[in-house]
């Protein structure tokens, strides 16, 4: 892996900026709600700044390589680096999540969840964002970790204290969940760090070394990762947490959780478990694909059995999330490219999805799919909205969510490096069949609740115009609140909207990012794998 | 034979504009249409119209470019492929180009004339409808997604026209989503489309690596292409199994979208949606999309389904199936749409039977004429509901002796029906004889004699809607009858199947302002002008193709069916561009070589595309059987109409109440042969009921149950280990290690006497031990 | 034998000043026994000195001395101090250290 230390500040600032806004608000009384929202939005936004100019200072010629690449002694004693860099894997990611955050953050502007606490809530949020970027940007295993986990408290709190009713247990259980896979992450990282002569937790190190650690050995060392990356991704039968957490949390956290959290787990498999242990990717990968392809049916199934709103889109995570797990399974190319598109497209488009159930949700203050009809009717921009960002998560081509579902699934037809063809094969009819149910829940759910006429429950009243304020008065009575979609939703959505249909135009501008990077990745494994 | 020298032109070259113009006109009516004086159906008939004038230009570039090999070489008509790169990943590229050959300019010219009329016939159709501008977008989006996948180079860009295709098929079927009919109608269409989409994903993916090595070793192209495709199906080199499940697969999609048995079922349902929709989408283009793919692809299908050896397969099966099924559900509708959709699915099953047995023009061909015919059918049956019988399609309710009061719907109607049925000189006599006689020879007499049998009964399902329609007493609203319930909620609320409401609130009340209270009269202009023009193209196309007259007159086989000739690739390699809108390089054409192309493997150093099909020499015995039987048909039917509708003629009247095999036959084909059922029911509940429930039932109460269960036994064993371990053992082994040093304490209290006597003995005491102990070790 | 001479006598010292510090009860007369003891020890140092024949023994005596001459300073002044608190020097009564 070949480095350049160009603008090597860039990713420190952008990774830690939001601690300045933190710093900011901690002495910012809790009363100063708008100063505080402010002070967010600008901290976000200037984050997202440094993100754009990382964008333009990319050499995109040179993807494949890590850019503004920085390596510093941390923690000499255990030798770990604070090694970070971005190369076209890590970049849409990374450069994803400050568009999230920056985005969730002014949809809190007008949305604060119901709990109130402007303050702490935003300062999780930038927290948050730290832990993100850190996550994509680090090439060592201490660092990595430590920022993957530092994500989880700000998102513990986010579901436990802004949660809806069983916030409690959802938020415990994520927690838990998580850390459950962590501590055999961890264990395997060890157990890599000291496979490989005990000399450093530095990426590169291990992905040139991790190769050379005897077959069973790397077996054991996947499975550790796997755990710690598959109860993240979530992958089936590891993703019970998901739907809870992602019922109980805010709006803004099933945002962040879908866009980017669920990411992390598959960026870690792209990024450290596969490189560094080609042997052992190669034994797990039939057990991957199984799971993936189970995954994909089976969260279907259950989207079809839900009767709650957000329920269905959190279970459709796990559907989608097995498409990109199919991607990675393959090993090869053309499958870890449609994966690592497939996370950004879902993140789009599940993102915007929980969007609209947050919305609807403060209108009707209800997600029960049985109640709710005709919003077509009634804020027809909203259902349109729906509409689209339905139709893009069934996988309609031109859109973005179609590029990461059938090359994933063209890719399984014939993966790589002697995997067993024929089950690839039969998993890929499968994961085909697994379309047709998204396309079954997905407009099933749409049916019922955009088209026909509004409920008599809600339709006591015509829509207000757009552009009145939502949280006006919270408490009155709720059928003065079915208004259409408000300006400062459009601007939370918008490029959510835009983004789904540029990448589904032209999905070259993330491909060409990725590709490079992928195809070295993949080179590499064959280099250990077909000496 | 140089590129340079055939003559291709500036249409030919820039035919992918007829796509891309109307998805520009899309997204102009979406940012601003509502804001137009015409609602934003300007810019769509602007748009297609656009799409149509480029069409007609590459046709007659297509022609000039076909004349002029046949003047010189008679060989090979290269087509004129475009690629650009989309994007690419892992060494596979996507594209999106232009194909044009034969086959693209013909659907590209009736796609973009049929969408340009129904749009046309659609401004007075749906004038003062609610979502006017968005009916418009969706049309408009339709034609560019359909003009797309004609275009289509590789099947990348044929999935995306696809379901460009069903998106837009779920918008207009669904585009009065108030009524739950409509809505449901949407769903069915797309959710029985996407199953078989399957195939078409599952397909390309084995085509693609079935072709990719060997497109890029021997052409420099890649697997998508269709052209390579074609190439590599016919190479010899093909494996057999990918050739067959690749063409199995595909089918499978075409199954879908084209509405063969056993996945029609959605295709009469989608009558829910507005008329214009089911002329355009349902029965003249969208749903000949699977044919399309079939004939697109033929070299696959011709090689993996063993049509050239003449076996019986998979199409040919099917395609009959469907003819015969659907033209026998078409007896027992009331509604006048669901007949012309039974019927659609019917004519479907010809075009499939005839690619399925190596009929590829005729298929082609009747294409070309169904469309015509029936689009103008559908649009007179708008026109009837338009304007004389208050927005109901119930014959038996709401329609009879029609003919009267609009005579040049009744007209239209008749012509296009005969044509349908397959009159001389009328296009259906040509096209559907054609297939007819194909299918007898090569070979597939079974399947010769059920197409007549099919051609029977579409000339007497035809004959007893036409009766029930224009003919016989006038009923309900066609008799001037104002019933309000068609002002209501629900225009077939009391209909008995309830599901094929086509009202709507806004839609009815705006027109129940312009024809008030008078009864049925004749449609204005903008919905006639169509339909006569349709109707005139009806009883026209078939001279196209028309083989009774000889040679010059078989347009279609000379402009349309590509040449079973071997091409060169030795020179000129067929090269995908590296930059935008290059031209692929030319196939010179090679001597003639002895086998047929599609028979044998072709030399080396060339490439065979398309298969060397035969052609049935007209036989006036068959055309005469032919006509025999169609107006045996229409006879029989209309003799029968009129005793049981009209004269209610004791022994028909309750037939099918009295005679018991009757009594099933009617229920079995009145329950569509309960396929319905079984889907809706069965599967489709039982996936969403008790799969998905026992799935989820599974997620809760298993899965979720043992990470509770880890959670709560963690905590149960974290308080029995609280409780007996930590707090009797290891806290028991601190406060004993406390107590132990406590006693011990007690017990040598006495020692500290404090005593300095007593210390100085212990002193001198331990001294001396430890003295003794020195000296016993010294020694 | 002139060495073992001494050595008995040092024993004999030592063994008077131990029966001293543990029989006495007057805290002057322990003090007393325990430069008896130290003399005994200084006394084997010097006679060790001369069988060795090197003069590290008297050395280290030199010290015993000065550090003996230091110890009765200070034990007699704490007798002292003692003697002025409770009247007494009897050893027996002092048991406050008692644990």
């Amino acid at each position: 892996m070949e480095i350049m230390t160009n603008d090597n500040w860039l990713l420190t600032v952008g990774t830690f900026l939001p601690l300045v806004g933190v710093l900011v608000m901690l002495f910012i009384p809790k009363a100063e709600e708008q100063l505080l929202k402010t002070v967010a939005v600008i901290t976000a936004g200037a984050t997202l700044a440094v993100g754009i100019l990382t964008l333009f200072r990319f050499d995109y010629g040179q993807a494949e390589k890590l850019q503004f690449f920085v390596d510093v002694t941390w923690i000499e004693v255990i030798r770990s680096n604070y090694t970070i860099g971005l190369d076209g894997i890590s970049l849409p990611l990374y450069f994803l999540s400050m568009v999230v955050t920056f985005l969730v953050i002014i949809y809190t502007w007008d949305n604060m969840p119901d709990a109130g606490n402007p303050k702490s809530f935003l300062i999780l949020m930038l927290v948050l964002q730290v832990g993100m970027a850190g996550t994509f940007v680090a090439q060592d295993l201490i660092l990595f970790f430590v920022f993957f986990e530092v994500v989880l408290l700000p998102m513990y709190f986010m579901i436990g204290v802004w949660g809806g009713e069983h916030r409690q247990y959802a938020s415990l259980k994520f927690f838990l969940y998580t850390m459950f896979g962590s501590a055999f992450m961890l264990v395997a990282f060890l157990a890599l760090f000291f496979q490989t002569g005990a000399e450093s937790f530095s990426f590169m190190h291990l992905v040139s070394a991790g190769g050379l650690i005897s077959n069973e050995v790397q077996v054991w060392i996947f499975a550790g990762m796997f755990l710690g990356f598959a109860v993240k991704v979530p992958m089936f039968p590891f993703h019970t947490w998901l739907p809870d957490a992602h019922t109980q949390a805010p709006t803004q956290g099933s945002v962040i959780l879908a866009a980017i959290l669920l990411k992390l787990g598959t960026y870690g498999f792209v990024r450290i478990a596969i490189p560094m242990l080609p042997e052992g990717a190669r034994a797990w990968a039939p057990v991957i694909a199984i799971l993936a392809v189970i995954g994909i049916i089976y969260g279907a199934l259950g989207c079809l059995a839900q009767t709650d709103m957000k329920r269905l889109i959190a279970f459709s995570s796990v559907a989608h999330m097995g498409f990109v797990m199919l991607g990675i399974s393959t090993l090869t190319t053309l499958g870890i490219n449609a994966a690592l598109f497939g996370m950004v497209a879902h993140g789009l488009i599940t993102g915007m999805l929980f969007f609209v159930a947050g919305s609807v949700k403060h209108r009707y203050h209800t997600l029960e799919i049985s109640r709710l009809s005709g919003m077509l009717k009634q804020m027809p921009r909203m259902g349109w909205i729906l509409g689209f960002a339905a139709m893009a998560s069934l996988g309609l081509p031109g859109l973005a969510g179609f590029w990461g579902e059938f090359p994933a699934i063209l890719a399984a037809y014939s993966p790589g490096f002697g995997l067993n063809v024929t089950l690839f094969r039969t998993l890929m009819v499968i994961a085909a069949v697994g379309t047709v149910l998204a396309a079954a829940y997905l407009l099933w759910l749409y049916q019922r609740t955009a088209f026909g006429e509004p409920s008599p429950e809600f339709s006591g009243q015509t829509p207000h115009p757009v552009g009145a304020g939502v949280n006006a008065d919270h408490h009155a009575d709720h059928h003065d609140e079915i208004r259409d979609v408000t300006p400062i939703e459009w601007i939370a959505w918008t490029p959510f909207l835009v983004a789904i249909v540029v990448f589904g135009v032209y999905p070259q501008l993330m491909f060409g990012v990725m590709d490079p990077a992928v195809s070295e990745l993949v080179a590499r494994l064959g280099e250990s794998l077909n000496p | 034979m140089g590129v340079n020298t055939i003559p291709s032109g500036w249409f030919l070259e820039n035919a992918w504009l007829i796509a891309l113009i109307p998805a520009i006109g899309f997204a102009a009516i979406i940012a601003f249409g509502k804001k137009l004086p015409m609602k934003g159906s300007e810019i769509g008939l602007a748009s297609i119209t656009a799409s149509l004038v480029i069409s007609v230009g590459a046709a007659v570039q297509w022609i000039q470019r076909t004349n002029f090999v046949d003047e010189t070489t008679e060989g090979y008509v290269e087509p004129v492929i475009k690629t650009w790169t989309w994007w690419q990943s892992g060494g596979v590229e996507f594209g999106l180009g232009q194909h044009i050959d034969g086959l693209a300019v013909l659907l590209l010219l009736l796609v973009a004339f049929i969408s340009l009329l129904v749009q046309i016939f659609s401004l007075e159709y749906l004038r003062g409808d609610r979502r006017y501008t968005h009916f418009f977008a969706a049309l408009t989006l339709f034609s560019s997604g359909m003009l797309v996948m004609v275009l289509a180079e590789n099947m990348v860009q044929i999935i995306l026209g696809w379901e460009l295709m069903g998106l837009c098929s779920f918008l207009l079927i669904g585009h009065w989503w108030e009524d739950g009919a409509n809505s449901r109608a949407a769903l069915k269409a797309f959710f029985t489309v996407r199953v078989g989409d399957v195939g078409l994903l599952v397909g390309t993916a084995i085509v693609f690596f079935g072709a990719h090595q060997w497109a890029v070793d021997n052409l420099d192209s890649h697997g998508f292409s269709v052209q390579a495709i074609s190439a590599w199906a016919l190479s010899g080199d093909a494996s057999s199994s990918a050739l067959l499940w690749g063409s199995v697969a595909l089918f499978i999609a075409a199954i879908g979208k084209s509405g063969q048995f056993p996945l029609h079922t959605w295709l009469p349902d989608a009558m829910a949606g507005p008329t214009p929709v089911s002329s355009l989408l349902h029965s003249s283009t969208m749903v000949v999309a699977g044919v399309f793919l079939v004939a697109r692809l033929y070299p696959l299908f011709w090689e993996g389904l063993s049509i050239g050896p003449g076996a019986i397969n998979l199409i040919a099966i099917i395609g009959v199936i469907t003819l015969i099924v659907a033209a026998l559900l078409a007896f027992v509708q009331n509604d006048i749409k669901k007949v012309l959709a039974y019927s659609t699915v019917s004519q479907l099953g010809y075009m499939m039977l005839g690619l399925g047995t190596g009929a590829w023009l005729p298929a082609v061909f009747h294409i070309f004429t169904h469309a015509f015919f029936k689009c103008a059918l559908f649009l007179c049956a708008g026109s009837v509901s338009h304007s004389g019988s208050h927005h109901s399609f119930d014959m038996k309710k709401d329609m009879g002796g029609l003919a009267r009061k609009m005579p040049i719907t009744a007209g239209t109607w008749i012509i296009s029906t005969l044509a349908l049925a397959g009159i001389f000189p009328l296009s259906g006599f040509f096209s559907k004889d054609e297939i007819i006689a194909n299918v007898g020879y090569n070979g597939y007499n079974l399947f010769m004699w059920l197409a007549f049998l099919g051609a029977f009964m579409t000339a007497a399902y035809m004959a007893r809607a036409t009766y029930l329609t224009f003919f016989g007493t006038p009923r309900g609203a066609a008799a001037g009858e104002h019933h309000d319930e068609h002002h209501g909620d629900d225009a077939h609320g009391d209909d008995a199947h309830g599901d094929d409401a086509h009202g709507d609130d806004a839609h009815a009340d705006a027109h129940a302002e312009h024809h008030g209270s008078h009864g049925p009269h004749e449609s204005g202009p903008l919905i006639l002008v169509p339909i006569v023009v349709l109707t005139f193209l009806a009883s026209i196309a078939g001279f196209t193709n028309a083989v009774p007259f000889g040679e010059n007159f078989e347009i279609l086989k000379r402009y349309v069916e590509p040449r079973a000739e071997v091409v060169a690739i030795e020179d000129t390699r067929l090269t995908i561009a590296g930059g935008p809108g290059q031209s692929v390089g030319s196939l010179a054409p090679q001597a003639k070589y002895d086998d047929a192309c599609g028979f044998a493997a072709p030399p080396e150093g060339t490439v065979c595309l398309f298969p060397a099909v035969s052609h049935a020499p007209f036989k006036w015995s068959k055309g005469f059987l032919a006509l025999g039987i169609v107006g045996a048909g229409l006879v029989s039917s209309w003799l029968f109409s009129v005793a049981l509708y009209t004269r209610r003629d004791r022994r028909l009247v309750g037939l099918t109440e009295r005679f018991a095999p009757a009594r099933w036959g009617y229920q079995f084909l009145w329950n569509k042969y309960y396929l319905d059922h079984l889907y809706e029911k069965v599967i489709v509940r039982a996936v969403a009921y008790p799969i998905a429930a026992s799935a989820y039932w599974f997620n809760q109460k298993v899965l979720d149950r043992i990470v509770d269960t880890a959670g709560t036994s963690t905590r149960q064993a974290g308080e029995f280990v609280y409780r007996n371990i930590d707090q009797t053992l290891v806290d028991g082994a601190v406060n004993a290690s406390g107590f132990v040093a406590s006693e011990t304490g007690h017990a040598l209290q006495p020692v500290q006497s404090g005593k300095v006597n007593q210390y100085g003995a212990l002193l001198f005491g331990a001294a001396a031990v430890a003295a003794i102990v020195l000296v016993i070790i010294n020694v | 034998m002139l060495a073992v001479n001494f050595l008995i006598l040092a024993a004999v010292l030592f063994s008077i000043g131990v029966f001293g510090v543990i029989a006495r009860r007057n805290a002057v007369m322990v003090l007393m026994s325990v430069e008896l003891v130290l003399n005994s020890v200084m006394l084997n140092l010097v006679a060790f000195s001369q069988i060795t024949d090197s003069i590290d023994g008297q050395l280290f005596a030199l010290f015993v001395i000065a550090i003996a001459a230091a110890e009765v300073g200070v034990g007699l002044a704490m007798v002292l101090m003692v003697y002025r608190n409770r009247r007494s020097i009897a050893l027996d009564e002092l048991s406050e250290m008692k644990g």
